[in-house]
Order: C-alpha cells, then sequence, then structure tokens
C-alpha cells in the first residue's frame, strides 16, 4: 500500500526551500493553500459576519440571469476537481505519498469551496448601505492571489525539479494540471472584475424605480439602523479619540507622550533579545564554554530579563517607568473629558434635565470617562506592541530559522486574531444588553433611595427590596452569557495556541534530531512562542474591553451630541438693561407636539409694575416664567424686554438680571450660609443675614444648635416647606435682580410669616418689574394688572376692582374665595353681637360725656 | 510521602508566621507613632480577623447544593493547576534532555505532545486562560453571582430599613458609591484570596521542596529567601500607600457628589447663572482626586520596581549556580531549562501578587465601607416580641410627649391630646413649631424621648412599624415622584390595586381629566421626582395614592397649600368624603380649611398654647383668635375697597 514517510519527498530536507535554482515542490504547494485558505478564512468570515447582519435578500426579479456566472461557479468546481485530481494523480504515480500533497489537496478543495460559497452569498444578498457594484474586495483578492501564486512558478523556470522541461510524462502531467489551474484562475479574476451575477446599478435604485415596491424599502433601511455594529462609525470614532492622545497646550506632557512611545519602541527590541540570549546559554552550555563567557551571558539574559519583566509583559522596568511617565497623560485627558462633559451637561436645556435619569447619566460619565483611557491604553500599549511583536517573530523566524516557522506563525496569528474577532463580535449583544440591565438595576435602586420617604408612607420596603432582586437578577443573566461566551472565546483561542505551539515544537525537534538546528535553537523557538503567546492571551480581553470601552464612549459622546435645545445665536450680544419693560408678543409654545400650552399670548409689563398671573393649576402661568427666563425657546411670537428679543441675546446675560423664586425649592448638600449665599457667590457673611433678616428667618436660623453652619439634608429636606422657601427668597434678595419672578413663593407658608414675607418683598420689588404667580388671590389685589389665563390663554386683564366690576372669570375666583369667608363672617356674627354687648357701657359713657 | 507532606505543612506554617510576625511588627510601629496618626493612618488589616469572619459565609453558599458542588469542584480545579504547574516545567527539562542525548525520534515526539498537552491546560504562561483555569472561572460565574446578589439585595434592604433622620443626613452618591464598590469588593477578595493568592502561594512553597529534594539545598534556599523579601517589602510598601489610596477613595467621592448634587439642583444652577461656578468646582475636585491618584500611581510604580528588583536578583543568582554546576557535570543542559522555566513561571502570578496585594486591601476598604452602612443602626426598631397593632375604632393618644431631632433643641415639649375615633384634628402653629413632627412621630419616623403615643390604647413604639403603617395614609407638604408613568405612580397607593381603580381615585382627586388631556394619557412618563409636573398637579397624585391607599387614620401635612381656590374646593369635598368616619389630623397654614374640625390644636414653641372649636378659641382671645384676625384684616381691606365704588 501507498506509505507516507515524511512530508516533503525522501531525500529533500524540509529546512531547504530552495534548491538547484529553484523553489522545493515541497515549501510551494504548502505555502500556496495555506495563505490562500487564511486570507479567505480571515476576510471571508468577516464578509459574512456582515452578510449576515446588515445583508438582506435580495428579489428575485431583480438577480440578473447571467451565463458567465455560471461559468464562474463552473470554473471555481473545475478548480476543485483539478486540486482532487492532482492528489490522486500524485496518489497512483508513485509508492511514496508526501504529506504535502494531502495538505495542498485539502486545503486547496477547502478555499475553492469556500469561494464559491461567498460568491452565492454575493448573489443572493445584497447590503443595503450598498453604494458600488460588483464583488466585493474579499473575493477579487482571493482571485488575483490564487492567479499570481501560479505565476510564482516561472521563479523556478530553471529547476529540474519542476515541470518546465516537459521530459518525461510525470512533467507532462503536471504541467497539464498547472495549465489548468493557470488559466482558470486566471478567468475568474478576469470575470470578477466585470462581475456577471451580480446588479448593474445599485439594488436601492432598482427598488425604487419600481412603484410597487416602494413601501418595502422603508423597512429595509429601518431594519439596518438596528443592531449596529460597535465598529459603525470606527474611523469617527477614532477621530475622537485622537484629541485626548496628544496633549494641546502642554510641551511637557507632549514629551512624556514621547517619551513613552520610545519606550515602546525599546520594549520591542528587549523582547527579541530575551530568547536570543537564552538560546545562546543552552548553546554555550551544551558546548561546555568557558565560565567566564558563559557568566557573562547569563548576566546580560538577567538583565534583560529585569528589562522585560517576569514574562508578563506589564511590569518589567522600561514597562514600568513608561507607565509612571503615563500618568500625567492619562490624567490630562481625564480631566479635560469629564469636566467639559459637566459642563455640557449644564448646557443642555431643561427639558433634556427633566427627562434624563440621573443614574443613568452619571454612569455614562463613569464609564465614557475610563473608556477613553482604557482605549488608550489598550490600543497604544497593548494591541500595537503585541502586533508588532509578532510581525517581528515572524520576520526573524524567516531570516534566521526556516520558512516553514515564519509560515506556521502566521497562519497561527491569523486564526487566532479572526476568531477572536469573529466570536468578540458574536458576543456584542450579550455585552449591551448587561450594561442595559446594569443600567435598569442601579436606577431603580437610586429612585427608590431618593423617594424613601414615599416608600415609608406606603410600607412598600418589601415591594421595592423585591423589584431590585429582579432588576439584578436579570442583569446577573445577561452576565452569565458574557462570561460563558468569554468562556468559549478563551477556550478557542487557547486552542489555537496550543496546536501551534505543537506544530512548531514538533518541526523544530524534528530539525534538531536532524542536525539542522542545535538545542538551543529549540529552546529558542519554546520561549520565543510563550513570550508572544503570553500578551496574546490578553489580546482577546483586549479586543473585548477596545469594545466595551467604545460602547461606553459611545453612550457618552450621545451625551456630548445632545444638541442644546436654546442656543446662544452666534452674534448674541448682552442684554442691553435700561428700564426694565417686559413685552410678551402672540407667544405660542409646546412642551410637546399637539399639546399647546400658550396660544398667542401678548402682555406687557411697564417698568417697575408688578403684573399677577392667575388661572387653574396648569393653566400656562408657570410656563410663562420659564419662557421668559428662557429655559425654553418659544414656537411663535416672541419675548421681549426693553425692546431686545430675549432669543437673541446672551442667555447668562439674560438670567442675570432675573431672580427667581420657585415654586418647589430645592437646597444643596451644604450649609445654611452657602445655600443662601448661592444668590450672590461674592457675598459677606454680613450680607448673607441682612438677607436672611429680609427673608425672616434669620431668626430661626440663629435658633438651631449650630447656625447658620447647620447642614441641609440632600435637596433640603431636613428643613420645613416654609424655611425651604424663606431661604429661596434669601437668595433672591441676596441677589438684587432687577427682574422678579415669584412662582407661587409664599404658598406653603402660615398667614404670619407670609405677611412679614409679603411686606419683604414689597420692598424688595419696589420699582423693579415684578411678574407673580398665586393662587391667593388676596395677595395679588394690589397687582398694577391682573391677568387671568385659561386653557393658555388670556382670557381677562385689568386691575383688581376693573376685574370684580366686569363679573368673568375672575369674579367667580373671587366669589368662590370669599364664599369660604363668608362662612367665617357667620361665625363671627356671634361674636360681633357678643362684643356689642360689651360697648354698651362704653357708649353710655360717651352719651354722658356728650351731655 | 509522609515527609513530604510534613515538609511542606513546616513551610506553610513558617510562612504563616512571617507575616504574622510582619503584621504585629507593623502594629507595634503604629502604637509608637502615637494616637493622633495611628487614627488617620489606620490599617486596612484592622479587624482583620472580624472582616474575614465577615467574608467567609460569601464564600459557602448555603441554601444551594448545586452551588456548594460548584465550590467544591472549583477547589479541586485548583489543586489540578498545581500539579500541572509542576509538571510543565519537569517535561520541558525532559525534551531538552532527549534532544542532548539524541534520542529517537518516536520518544521525542511523544514527550512533545505531552508537553504541548499540559501546556494547553495551564495555558500561556499567565495562568489565567488555560482550559482548567477556564473552566474553573466558568463554573465560578453562578457562585460569584450568588454572592453579588445576596449581598445588594441585603444591603438595599437593610437601606430602607434605616431611619428618616439617616437618609435626610446621607449623600445619595456616596451611598451608592459605597454599595458599587462594596458589593464588586466581596467578589474581588474571594477571586484574589482563593483563586490567586493561596495557588501563588501553595506553588511557591512546591517548588522550593522540589528544588530541595532533586536540585539542592542551595536552590531551595534561594527561592525562600527571595520569596521571603518579596513578600515583605510587598506588604511593608503597600502598607505604607494605603493613606493614598484612602484619601484617593475620598477624594473620588467628593468630586462625585459635587457631580451629583449639581445635576439634581439644575434649576436653580440656571436661577443663579452658576454654570462657571459648578464646572470650576468641579473642576477643583477633580484636581484634588487626580493628586492623589498621582501619589497612589507613583507608589504603585515604586513598588513594582523593588519587586522586579528583587525577582531579578533572584534569577540572576540562580541560573548562575545552575549554569555552574552544569559546567562541572553535576547538572544536566535541560536542568538549566527546567530551573529558567520553573522560575518565570513563578514569577509570573507574582508579579500580579502586589497588584493582588493592593486590590485586597481596596477590597477591604471599599468592604469596609458597606458594612459600615449594613452596620448603622436602625434608630427605629421593632422591640423583639412586637406585634401587629390592633386596630379597633381609631383613638390617637399622645401623652406626655417630648421630642428633639438633635440635643439641646427641643421641638415637642409634653405635649399631650386626644384624638377621638372618626374625629379631625387640626395643628396649627407658626412655621416650625412642629406641626410636622407631630405626624412624623405619628408615622414612626422617629421614636420619642419621653412620653408615649398610643393607638386604641396600644403604644405604638411596642407594635410592628409595618402594621402600624398599614392603617395610616399621609399626604406630604412636599411630593416626590417616581421615575415612571403616572398610572404607576398613583398605583404605589395599593399596588395590587386595577387600572380601574386607579381612575377612579384619579377622579377623586380631580386630576382625572388632566391626565387624559396629556397626550400619552395615564402612561405619561413623569421626569425624575416628578419634576414635569406643577406642584398643583403632584400634591393631587399625592391625594389618589392616599384615596387608593383607603387608610383608617389620614395625616395631611398641609396638603391643598400648592392648589388654586377652585381645585382647592373641589379636593376638600372629596377628602371631606375620604375623612369622614377616618380619624384625620390635618396641617394647615389656611385657618379657613379647618374651621369645622372637631379640635383644634394651636402650637407655640412646641408647646399646645390652645385647644378646642373654631368658636371657643375664638372666644377665648388668645393666640388662634389673633391668627384669624390677621387673616381677617385681608377681607376687611377688600370690603373698605369695594365700598369705594359704591360712593360716587
Amino acid at each position: 500500500m501507498v506509505e507516507m514517510k515524511s512530508f516533503c519527498e525522501a531525500g529533500v530536507s524540509m529546512q531547504q526551500v530552495w534548491v538547484e535554482g529553484g523553489l522545493t515542490l515541497c515549501f510551494y504547494f504548502t505555502l500556496v493553500p495555506s495563505v490562500l485558505l487564511t486570507l479567505l478564512f480571515l476576510f471571508g468570515t468577516l464578509l459574512c459576519i456582515w452578510y449576515s447582519r446588515y445583508g438582506t435578500d435580495m428579489e428575485p426579479k431583480f438577480v440578473p440571469r447571467s451565463g458567465l456566472y455560471r461559468l464562474q461557479v463552473g470554473l471555481s468546481v473545475l478548480l476543485i476537481l483539478q486540486a482532487l485530481g492532482w492528489m490522486v494523480f500524485r496518489l497512483s504515480w508513485s509508492a511514496e505519498l508526501p504529506g504535502y500533497v494531502v495538505l495542498y489537496g485539502c486545503l486547496s478543495m477547502l478555499g475553492w469551496i469556500w469561494a464559491v460559497v461567498l460568491l452565492r452569498l454575493e448573489r443572493r444578498k445584497v447590503l443595503v448601505r450598498d453604494r458600488t457594484r460588483g464583488h466585493s474586495t474579499v473575493l477579487l483578492l482571493y482571485w488575483a492571489v490564487a492567479f499570481a501564486a501560479d505565476n510564482l512558478a516561472f521563479v523556478s523556470w530553471m529547476s529540474p525539479q519542476w515541470w518546465w522541461s516537459l521530459e518525461t510524462s510525470e512533467q507532462q502531467m503536471e504541467f497539464a494540471f498547472w495549465l489548468v489551474r493557470y488559466f482558470c484562475s486566471g478567468l475568474l479574476f478576469l470575470l470578477g472584475l466585470k462581475a456577471p451575477g451580480l446588479p448593474r446599478r445599485p439594488y436601492m435604485l432598482l427598488v425604487n424605480e419600481d412603484e410597487r415596491d416602494v413601501e418595502h424599502g422603508a423597512p429595509l433601511l429601518g431594519n439596518s439602523d438596528e443592531d449596529q455594529s460597535t465598529w459603525k462609525d470606527f474611523g469617527k470614532k477614532v477621530r475622537l479619540l485622537v484629541p485626548y492622545m496628544w496633549p494641546k497646550g502642554s510641551v511637557l506632557l507632549q514629551l512624556l507622550v514621547l517619551m513613552c512611545l520610545g519606550m515602546l519602541g525599546i520594549e520591542r527590541a528587549i523582547n527579541v533579545f530575551v530568547p536570543i540570549y537564552y538560546k545562546n546559554i543552552v548553546n554555550q552550555l551544551t558546548d561546555g564554554s568557558s565560565w567566564k563567557t558563559l557568566a557573562m551571558t547569563v548576566c546580560v539574559y538577567c538583565l534583560l530579563k529585569f528589562l522585560q519583566g517576569g514574562g508578563a509583559g506589564a511590569s518589567g522596568f522600561v514597562s514600568n517607568l513608561r507607565s509612571f511617565l503615563w500618568i500625567r497623560v492619562q490624567q490630562y485627558t481625564n480631566r479635560v473629558v469629564q469636566v467639559r462633559l459637566f459642563a455640557h451637561l449644564h448646557a443642555l436645556s431643561l427639558r433634556w434635565h427633566l427627562g434624563r435619569r440621573t443614574g443613568d447619566v452619571l454612569r455614562s460619565i463613569d464609564r465614557g470617562t475610563s473608556s477613553i483611557n482604557s482605549l488608550l491604553s489598550y490600543i497604544v500599549f497593548s494591541i500595537f506592541p503585541t502586533i508588532a511583536d509578532i510581525v517581528i517573530a515572524i520576520v526573524y523566524f524567516i531570516s534566521n530559522f526556516n520558512a516553514w516557522f515564519g509560515l506556521i506563525v502566521f497562519v497561527c496569528m491569523a486564526l487566532y486574531l479572526t476568531l477572536t474577532i469573529f466570536i468578540t463580535e458574536w458576543r456584542t449583544k450579550y455585552r449591551r444588553d448587561m450594561n442595559t440591565q446594569d443600567n435598569n438595576a442601579k436606577s431603580k435602586a437610586v429612585d427608590s433611595l431618593l423617594n424613601f420617604e414615599t416608600v415609608k408612607y406606603y410600607n412598600a420596603e418589601s415591594y421595592e427590596v423585591g423589584r431590585f432582586e429582579d432588576a439584578i437578577l436579570k442583569y446577573q443573566v445577561s452576565e452569565w452569557k458574557t462570561n460563558a461566551s468569554l468562556a468559549l472565546l478563551n477556550q478557542t483561542q487557547n486552542l489555537i495556541i496550543g496546536l501551534g505551539l505543537l506544530t512548531g515544537s514538533l518541526l523544530c525537534a524534528y530539525f534538531v534530531t536532524e542536525g539542522k538546528f542545535q538545542v538551543g535553537d529549540y529552546v529558542l523557538f519554546g520561549t520565543y512562542i510563550i513570550q508572544l503567546y503570553t500578551p496574546l492571551n490578553w489580546f482577546g480581553t483586549y479586543y473585548r474591553m477596545i469594545q466595551n470601552s467604545f460602547i461606553d464612549m459611545e453612550s457618552m459622546f450621545k451625551l456630548f451630541t445632545e444638541e442644546e435645545e436654546v442656543k446662544d445665536e452666534v452674534n448674541a450680544g448682552n442684554l442691553y438693561f435700561r428700564q426694565g419693560k417686559v413685552e410678551f408678543e402672540n407667544v405660542f409654545f409646546s412642551y410637546t407636539q399637539g399639546k399647546e400650552i400658550l396660544k398667542d399670548v401678548s402682555f406687557t409689563v411697564l417698568p417697575g409694575q408688578t403684573v399677577a398671573l392667575v388661572g387653574q393649576s396648569g393653566s400656562g402661568k408657570s410656563t410663562i416664567i420659564r419662557l421668559l427666563f428662557r429655559f425654553y425657546d418659544v414656537q411663535g411670537g416672541c419675548i421681549k424686554i426693553d425692546g431686545q428679543d430675549i432669543s437673541k441675546v446672551k442667555q447668562s446675560s439674560l438670567r442675570a438680571h432675573i431672580g427667581v423664586v420657585p415654586q418647589d425649592t430645592v437646597l444643596f448638600n451644604d450649609n445654611i450660609r452657602d445655600n443662601i449665599r448661592y444668590g450672590r457667590v461674592t457675598a459677606t457673611d454680613q450680607e448673607v443675614e441682612e438677607a436672611a433678616i429680609a427673608a425672616d428667618i434669620h431668626d430661626k436660623i440663629i435658633g438651631f444648635p449650630d447656625g447658620y453652619e447647620t447642614q441641609v439634608g440632600e435637596r433640603g429636606l431636613k428643613l420645613s416647606g416654609g424655611e425651604k422657601q424663606r431661604v429661596a427668597i434669601a437668595r433672591t434678595i441676596l441677589k438684587a435682580p432687577q427682574i422678579i419672578l415669584l412662582d407661587e413663593a409664599t404658598s406653603a407658608l402660615d398667614t404670619q410669616t407670609e405677611r412679614n414675607i409679603q411686606a419683604s418683598l414689597a420692598k424688595v420689588c419696589a420699582n423693579r418689574t415684578t411678574v407673580v404667580v398665586a393662587h391667593r388671590l388676596s395677595t395679588i389685589i394690589g397687582a398694577d394688572v391682573i391677568l387671568v389665563l385659561r386653557d393658555g390663554q388670556i382670557v381677562e386683564r385689568g386691575r383688581h376692582e376693573e376685574l370684580l366690576a366686569k363679573g368673568g372669570l375672575y369674579s367667580d375666583m373671587w366669589q368662590k374665595q370669599q364664599q369660604a369667608q363668608d362662612s367665617d363672617s357667620a361665625s363671627d356674627s356671634e361674636t360681633k353681637d357678643r362684643k356689642s354687648e360689651k360697648l354698651q357701657p362704653q357708649t353710655s359713657t360717651t352719651a354722658h360725656r356728650g351731655h | 510521602m509522609v515527609n513530604k507532606n510534613s515538609k511542606k505543612r513546616t513551610k506553610q506554617n513558617a510562612l504563616g508566621n512571617e507575616t504574622e510576625k510582619a503584621s504585629f511588627a507593623l502594629t507595634v510601629e503604629h502604637e509608637r507613632d502615637g494616637n493622633v496618626e495611628q487614627i488617620s493612618r489606620r490599617s486596612a488589616w484592622q479587624d482583620f480577623r472580624r472582616k474575614v469572619c465577615l467574608l467567609v459565609p460569601y464564600m459557602w453558599p448555603r441554601g444551594s447544593v448545586w452551588l456548594q458542588v460548584l465550590v467544591i469542584l472549583c477547589v479541586g480545579l485548583l489543586g489540578l493547576e498545581r500539579v500541572i504547574n509542576v509538571f510543565v516545567p519537569i517535561y520541558s527539562r525532559n525534551i531538552v534532555n532527549q534532544l542532548s542525548a539524541m534520542e529517537n525520534w518516536r520518544t521525542l515526539a511523544i514527550t512533545v505532545c505531552v508537553y504541548v498537552l499540559l501546556k494547553f491546560f495551564q495555558g500561556g504562561g499567565v495562568g489565567t486562560s488555560g482550559f482548567v483555569s477556564n473552566l474553573r472561572s466558568f463554573l465560578w460565574t453562578h457562585v460569584q453571582q450568588y454572592t453579588s446578589r445576596v449581598v445588594q439585595v441585603r444591603l438595599f434592604a437593610h437601606l430602607h430599613g434605616l431611619s428618616l433622620r439617616w437618609h435626610l443626613g446621607r449623600r445619595t452618591g456616596d451611598v451608592l458609591r459605597s454599595i458599587d464598590r462594596g458589593t464588586s469588593s466581596v467578589n474581588n477578595l474571594l477571586s484574589y484570596i482563593v483563586f490567586s493568592i493561596v495557588p501563588t502561594i501553595a506553588d511557591i512553597v512546591i517548588a522550593i521542596i522540589y528544588f530541595v529534594t532533586y536540585f539542592s539545598a542551595w536552590f531551595g534556599l534561594i527561592v525562600f529567601i527571595c520569596m521571603f523579601l518579596y513578600l515583605t517589602l510587598t506588604i511593608i510598601i503597600t502598607e505604607w500607600r494605603t493613606k493614598y489610596r484612602r484619601e484617593m477613595n475620598t477624594q473620588d467621592n467628593n468630586a462625585k457628589s459635587k457631580a451629583v448634587d449639581s445635576l439634581l439642583n439644575f434649576e436653580t444652577v440656571k436661577y443663579y447663572n452658576s454654570e462657571g461656578f459648578e464646572v470650576r468646582r468641579f473642576e477643583d475636585a477633580i484636581l484634588k482626586y487626580q493628586a492623589c491618584e498621582w501619589k497612589t500611581n507613583a507608589s504603585l510604580a515604586l513598588l513594582n520596581q523593588t519587586q522586579n528588583l528583587i525577582i531579578g536578583l533572584g534569577l540572576l543568582a540562580g541560573s548562575l549556580l545552575c549554569a555552574y554546576y552544569v559546567t562541572v557535570d553535576k547538572f544536566q543542559v535541560g536542568d538549566y531549562v527546567l530551573f529558567g522555566t520553573y522560575i518565570v513561571q513563578l514569577y509570573t502570578p507574582l508579579n500580579w501578587f502586589g497588584t493582588y496585594y493592593r486590590m485586597i486591601q481596596s477590597a477591604f476598604v471599599d468592604m469596609e465601607s458597606m458594612f459600615d452602612l449594613l452596620t448603622e443602626e436602625k434608630e427605629v426598631k421593632d422591640t423583639v416580641n412586637a406585634g401587629d397593632l390592633s386596630f379597633t375604632k381609631g383613638r390617637v393618644d399622645f401623652k406626655n410627649v417630648c421630642f428633639s431631632y438633635t440635643a439641646g433643641k427641643e421641638i415637642l415639649s409634653d405635649v399631650s391630646f386626644t384624638v377621638m375615633p372618626g374625629q379631625t384634628f387640626a395643628l396649627v402653629g407658626p412655621s416650625g413649631s412642629g406641626k410636622s413632627t407631630i405626624i412624623r412621630l405619628l408615622f414612626r419616623f422617629y421614636d420619642v424621648q419621653s412620653g408615649c403615643i398610643l393607638i386604641d390604647g396600644q403604644d405604638i413604639a411596642k407594635v410592628r412599624q409595618n402594621s402600624l403603617r398599614s392603617y395610616i395614609g399621609v399626604v406630604p407638604q412636599d411630593t416626590v415622584l417616581f421615575n415612571d408613568n403616572i398610572r404607576e405612580n398613583i398605583r404605589y397607593g395599593r399596588i395590587s390595586a386595577s387600572d380601574q381603580e386607579v381612575e377612579e381615585a384619579a377622579v377623586a382627586a380631580d386630576i382625572h381629566d388632566k391626565i387624559l388631556s396629556l397626550p400619552d394619557g395615564y402612561d405619561t412618563e413623569v421626569g425624575e421626582r416628578g419634576l414635569k409636573l406643577s406642584g398643583g398637579e403632584k400634591q393631587r397624585v399625592a391625594i389618589a395614592r392616599t384615596i387608593l391607599k383607603s387608610p383608617r387614620i389620614i395625616l395631611l401635612d398641609e396638603a391643598t397649600s400648592a392648589l388654586d381656590s377652585q381645585t382647592e374646593r373641589n379636593i376638600q369635598a372629596s377628602l371631606a368624603k375620604v375623612c369622614a368616619n377616618h380619624t384625620t389630623l390635618v396641617v394647615a397654614h389656611r385657618l379657613s380649611t379647618i374651621v369645622s374640625s372637631d379640635q383644634i390644636l394651636v402650637l407655640h414653641d412646641g408647646r399646645i398654647a390652645e385647644q378646642g372649636r373654631h368658636e371657643e378659641l375664638l372666644a377665648k382671645g388668645g393666640l388662634y383668635a389673633a391668627m384669624w384676625l390677621k387673616q381677617q384684616q385681608t377681607p376687611e381691606s377688600e370690603v373698605s375697597t369695594e365700598e369705594q365704588p359704591q360712593e360716587p
């Protein structure tokens, strides 16, 4: 029977690549299918992922019928058959079957089969974003390399081992097989340029031309937006990242960056010399070199090892020094991003803040900031060095060992990277889901803790704990999937490394037994491969972390790209305050589409006037104040102050002139003094106390054990509603604005305190333009103008007496409040009667005096 | 066999003793530094035994045999890894020796295959991604998740059990950070100690025994001295840099708290044009944090370099000695390869030892913060034999109640009153006079300092809080809403209520029409703490919640203060229906709303100054009458205003 004795032919050494003026057949027929299959596997896998994720089936009527496509398929099948035939030919011709013949046959068949699969895939599916026609780069590259490989045979024209002399029938058959390969691959490449099996025009244009299918176009486009890859907009993300790597504005930091990069280079050199010196030691031990030489080599080796570190590559002297220097750069980046993002958040609109979840936002900030540093660390200090090490190793092995070793390292690395990327892409969805669930769990915790009192009011602790546990369980289901897929990734990587190590070790040991290598060369190979694989183990982790960091960075940059709803115009100037005339002209506004809050509202507040807004809850009173403060921009009409449209002036200058006493006061986690001082951050302690006196809270504050240093809890929960509102009033008094907006400023106060506050506010508001929102009509009787709002429109306006005389909505509201008073009056009648009796003697006295 | 085991135990004890000696020496040094410095430099290892006791229950998952089997299996895999770690360098030596001796190809090929298989099990040298390690990590996921879930849920439940006083004083940002770090720290501690530190130390002990047995005592001595120096210096330097780490954590918390506080107060920041101020404050906080971070990282660099130096010296000494032995033919070439491979294999995880030690320290610090939360005493606790409140009629008695939030500032002084079943009581008085405090005490957010509060003759301090609160409904002064839709916010009053019941409650609270007019109706999302709704709308949601709850005792804390007159009238009618035949306490500013109360208590400086019906108090001519007259002055001025037009 046929006997496979060795990989190459008998008498031909595996070490030899070039003999008698040509490549060895053994090397040629191993190189070609290995490289071809590796390339196709690497890029073809990516292409399949791309099509399966973003592709959609092409409608049959748009698939062109073409005989040339069948020719493409036929040629590929013919190439599969020729590989099989060649293997059978070699088997029948010789009693000895070299290993490389089997390798070539199997790998070639696999490669061409895969090419056919890709060919059919491209014909049946289409990428929605496809703007080009023709085959993908992958297939064109495959056909081109296959054709080039067949041309590579010409370099061995002079070699007697090849078939060019055509002297024997065996050589004639070999030549025939080569001709088939050459012709078929060349024709495939030419046909590939023409792409007969694919539509000649972009698919979407074909769909749009057919009116009956227009409706189907939108879903196709819509689908592509879902399930985006992490690598989508990769270029844009890298561009976002680059400015944070090069610290502008600091020459010292730039020098540090350059030094760190230089140290990366040094590390690469060290990584080559460590195994070389190890080899030298073993060889010198085997050869029995002198002790002096040996000791010198050992010392140098240990020094290199010290510089390199214990093998993990992360804590050697050079690496350590580089990390130390990088601290400053990292901190600079970290600080810039956080501060910039924080400033951006405060520039966003009230609408965004009302709708956001603080827990989610904070998490995005934390993760986003960390992700930038992680990305820089992983890409610059881990991925690039690792790839550089691999390339250097391949070059070294080809130069100093044998081309076989370079091939082994190349194939293993390519497989490793391909499978790593493939599996990591596959598990992205688990990772995203895990992040989402984590955010949900944390948001529930935040929400629940912030609403502590409400939870207590309704005995809902168990409910909250149950809900929290459910959220955690959901998170952990996602976490398990993430970890399980990570285990799969690790095992796949480990398997490839093991196979590569096995192949290389066996080959190296074989060469040593044949006397081609020394013992030290085996040690060098083992050491070098393990040294390469050690950081490569981290490659999967780094790839995953880079992916995660891109996701986290994605969330953060979404915050950055959140448009500021209310923006100052490019040429906006400062508000030029003169007298304080406020005008609303035909104002329309709605918070959401379809629910108009204000409809054609027009009114004027003359300088120094007090205008009151009254109406039902939700009739738009508070909205007018928010618009005047420019938390939102109007949809129609305009708002003017001293004739200047507030949408055309700078927001900060507008707000500098307006003081607001809000309906719902919130305090900072700080002491009372600083909470009041917030009105004007530069105010002195004395000014703070004067404002507190004016707001009738000074005595209360002095009554606290810690006085003005008393800490108030989160959002001021420790103070009563009335006390909080008086703090807000004190802030406004301290700010001393020219326009004052009171949004039910005294609604939480008792009668006595309200009277005191009203007196203080009267002093503050004297000669200032004031807009008041109130429920108690009694508090706005003195207003210059009262506007009655209903359903977003001004239905009445005028002074108190005028509106009463008119007998409209205001009059009704007033009457209703009077009814409450009347019932009190009914009770008073008895009291008055009693007083009348008591007063009679005085009357007599008076009468007596009259006499 | 017996000898090896006894040697192994002896070595382990020796290492343990050395560690204890180091800790003791550090303790002595701390004592000499004095009390103040000792407090500031408190070691993370203080209360080490207590912390380990805290940690152990989370390693052994009680209640799940399946998880316990997983734990045992993981520990078994750890042992398997130790065996593999010995044989990998041995087989590496065998290959080199066989190559030198020119063995036949078959034997050589088998040895290479076995070596590669062992390498596959071990992984690429880092020891964290070999097949066995990977399998162990995979199995451990479930155990870790169990631990994480138990800790988080327990802590969360505990936080909700803490008192109102604690919640009012806490900073949410700090608490959340402690929760996150604490939860991670428990898992990290288990991972580092069980799966990293112990295996590494075991490997070192095995290596020393192996070298002493098969090489010479010199090699064992070299390895021992290097390991001892390594561990000692690692511990010393890591202890030294603990203070930097703690300070960094503190500054990190400060920076995050400032961000949280600022974002939560977004509107106030806008009101006062303080964006610039907030950004500068935030940047200052980050700069402080980064100064601490630099110190932490710089000291880490020093630690790494010290470790690297020790490893380098050990490798140098051992390599030279081994090479010498080979030249004098005591050893074969493969033995040198074995030594080199084995030492590098030992040192690789040892590089991580410093990191693990630091992370264990950090994890202990984080766990410390978390357990501080867990050990926060519940201020208001149910007594051991507390039973359920047996509600019969709803009589409420306050007897000689004294209470203060902080020592020296008494809020309530000797307050006594009785609310008969079905009665409506009103509490009036200036702001801060104690009105809201009475409601909080009745709800038992706090316990009284003296006196007692009875419901149907039962002291509320001796009944279960759950049962007490289930009978009481509160409409607070300052309503907060959850981040959810309106329907769920109303349903919070009774979680099991149907949609129809929710809508009925909304109708009764006069907010149903308003909700329907919103584009999303009942599914409208309200923003954080309900900021999207107006004050009046929020209060009506709170009223709807209470209506849905149908409590037996109703506490109204200025429930309608944010409503306009018309809406207030509607609500008053609904509340009147709800409160009919219910014991009710009302806190109000507007005296007009409590004219019809059965009893009115006038509070002044924490005492009941007057008590009686509206007419009685007016007749008495005291504080209440004065308040009433002040409110009457406003209508009188209005009347006088009205009279003027009549004159013409």
